[in-house]
């Protein structure tokens, strides 16, 4: 092999090293490029009064564009073990979005019904019946007296979560 | 730089710097078709003007459309429609088109299948052909969106959605394709880029290569007969043109393309008139919101079938939950077709009436299809279920018994 064609090589090589450490570069920009902005990220947290709530009967807020179920449950409701508990009051705390594909189930009676595939689920938000493969998400949200906010991991969530991974 | 005699016309001129002579002969005047063709050929060529409608009619309503959550429902629905002149026109011929070019894509997948036009030496036609399919896929999808009604949204939502099955970074994922927790303006303004630059330039290149891919098997024919195409073409340049299998495509063969264009315009307008109806939703006219689901969702027609795929599996198998099963088997459903040219065993080329055991095959995967469009459309409930999943088994089972089908075929003809 000569020396022209060694030093061609050679060329060659770094021009790959280069290239790659560019293009690899660049792939984590684009990434990036797609992920929430700041302002998304920074509006991300809800304050919810509990205190105000009817038992039996749920309420709907928007958090992060998503429908959260708050339900302050009536002695007929049953305990579960995702329950939150403020005081002597049990309160169901869900992401309104059925697990099955997404769409918002309506409150009838004393169950959640999913128009869009049959799903349903009880006022602890699990699936009683239909395809959705498992109970309602729980959302993060810290405890500030009778108030939760949204979008905060507080010691209560943490433990509900626990409880349900189980 | 090379010496240029003084040209004695314009077309001279052009062809000193161009050489278009000769590209006139290999794209036009010499690219050989055989004459064993019926009107099922036809439909690259309505593709392509089909495609070029999509384009011009999207140029325009693109230069009033807003890509904004507060401003795409009214600049779609009264700007567009009730401001532009012409803009009712554009928009119909481009909804219409979206969904007539689906129609073609189909008869002309199934027209590919039916002839074994997918076989030795024409698989690169084939799978260039599919990965157009999932791009127009993601285009109609895409734009689908844009008008940000509430069919819009939930369809967004719900494809959006289906990441999240993919697993351990399947919820980070959704959220980075949305670009916020939910489908919001950052999730319209990049499906609005998708939709107007990336899949149509993506589309272009593919259907160059598509075209290229053609010219050097050259098409099938009704037969599947396999001739000499250097030795046709030197018969027919002879002057032996009743001889020659073959044609050129211009002037002779697109003058059969453009009779059929024209009977597929006047269907076309048609609808555009008078039927456009069927590609406008009416829960898409009511604005996209966050907070309330329609009552019943589904995805435009030319979806129903994978759509019915996906939620064919209502209950969980074998510890399998049930919305895992639906999610490989919609996966399954969109993949197959891609690898149809390897589970064809049979090692002749020959239309489905002539392999029978196919020809059976063909026409259930036809009928299944159907079915699964017209359940696709129904609600998900009582006996719409049952139907709607043993139609889904059937449509894997038909793919997974194929190599065996064309096996069969292919021992009964003493050919393997």
């Amino acid at each position: 092999m000569s020396n022209e064609t060694n030093r061609r090589d050679f060329l060659g090589y770094s021009f790959a090293a280069v290239a790659a450490v560019g293009g690899a570069a660049s792939l984590v920009g684009m990434k990036q490029a797609w992920d929430p902005l700041p302002s998304v990220l920074a509006g991300g947290f809800t304050k919810v009064e509990l205190g105000e709530l009817k038992p039996g009967k749920p309420v709907t807020v928007t958090w992060r564009g998503k429908p959260i179920f708050l339900l302050k449950k009536t002695a007929e409701m049953g305990e579960n073990t995702r329950d939150l508990i403020i005081g002597s009051d049990r309160f169901t705390v869900a992401i309104g979005l059925c697990t099955h594909l997404g769409c918002i189930p309506a409150w009838k009676k004393d169950t959640w019904k999913c128009a869009c595939h049959g799903g349903e689920f009880n006022p602890s938000g699990q699936q009683v019946f239909g395809p959705p493969p498992r109970p309602l998400d729980l959302p993060p949200f810290a405890v500030n007296g009778t108030a939760i906010t949204l979008g905060e991991e507080g010691p209560e969530y943490k433990k509900i979560a626990a409880a349900m991974m189980a | 730089m090379a010496k240029f005699e003084k040209a004695n016309s314009v077309g001279e001129w052009l062809d000193q710097r161009l050489n278009t002579t000769a590209l006139n002969k290999v794209m036009m005047t010499e690219y050989w078709i055989p004459k064993d063709i019926n009107f099922l050929w036809a439909m690259g060529v309505l593709l392509a003007t089909t495609f070029g409608i999509l384009i011009i009619s999207g140029i325009f309503l693109m230069m009033y459309y807003k890509p904004d959550i507060g401003l795409a429902f009214d600049s779609v629905n009264y700007t567009i429609m009730q401001e532009v002149a012409f803009g009712w026109l554009f928009r119909h011929m481009h909804g219409v088109a979206a969904s007539v070019v689906f129609l073609v894509i189909y008869i002309h997948m199934f027209t590919g299948i039916y002839y074994g036009s997918y076989k030795q030496g024409r698989e690169m036609i084939w799978i260039s052909g599919m990965l157009l399919f999932m791009t127009f896929s993601a285009a109609g999808f895409s734009g689908y969106m844009l008008p940000w009604g509430q069919m819009s949204y939930w369809a967004a939502m719900v494809i959006t959605n289906l990441f999240g099955g993919v697993p351990v970074i399947g919820d980070a994922l959704v959220v980075w394709i949305r670009g916020d927790f939910n489908v919001a303006d950052a999730t319209l303004t990049r499906f609005f880029m998708l939709h107007v630059f990336l899949l149509p330039i993506t589309i272009m290149g593919i259907i160059g290569v598509h075209f290229y891919t053609l010219r050097i098997p050259h098409v099938n024919n009704q037969s599947s007969d396999e001739f000499d195409y250097d030795e046709e073409a030197e018969k027919y340049l002879a002057g032996n043109k009743k001889e020659s299998k073959v044609i050129p495509f211009w002037p002779v063969f697109i003058s059969k393309d453009l009779a059929v264009l024209g009977i597929f315009l006047i269907f076309y307008f048609y609808l555009v008139f008078f039927h456009y109806n069927f590609a406008m939703d009416p829960v898409n006219f009511d604005p996209a919101d966050n907070m309330v689901t329609p009552a019943h969702i589904y995805p435009e027609w030319y979806f129903l079938w994978s759509y019915e795929v996906l939620r064919g599996f209502f209950f969980d198998i074998a510890g399998f939950k049930a919305f895992d099963i639906g999610l490989i088997a919609f996966a399954f459903a969109n993949g197959i077709f891609l690898v149809l040219p390897w589970l064809d065993r049979d090692p002749k080329i020959l239309p489905a009436h002539k392999r029978p055991v196919f020809f059976i095959w063909f026409w259930i995967l036809m009928v299944d299809l159907i079915v699964l469009t017209v359940y696709g459309k129904l609600p998900p409930t009582g006996t719409n279920a049952w139907v709607g999943f043993f139609a889904a088994v059937a449509f894997i089972v038909l793919f997974l018994v194929l190599p065996i089908v064309t096996k069969i075929d292919a021992k009964k003809r003493g050919d393997a």
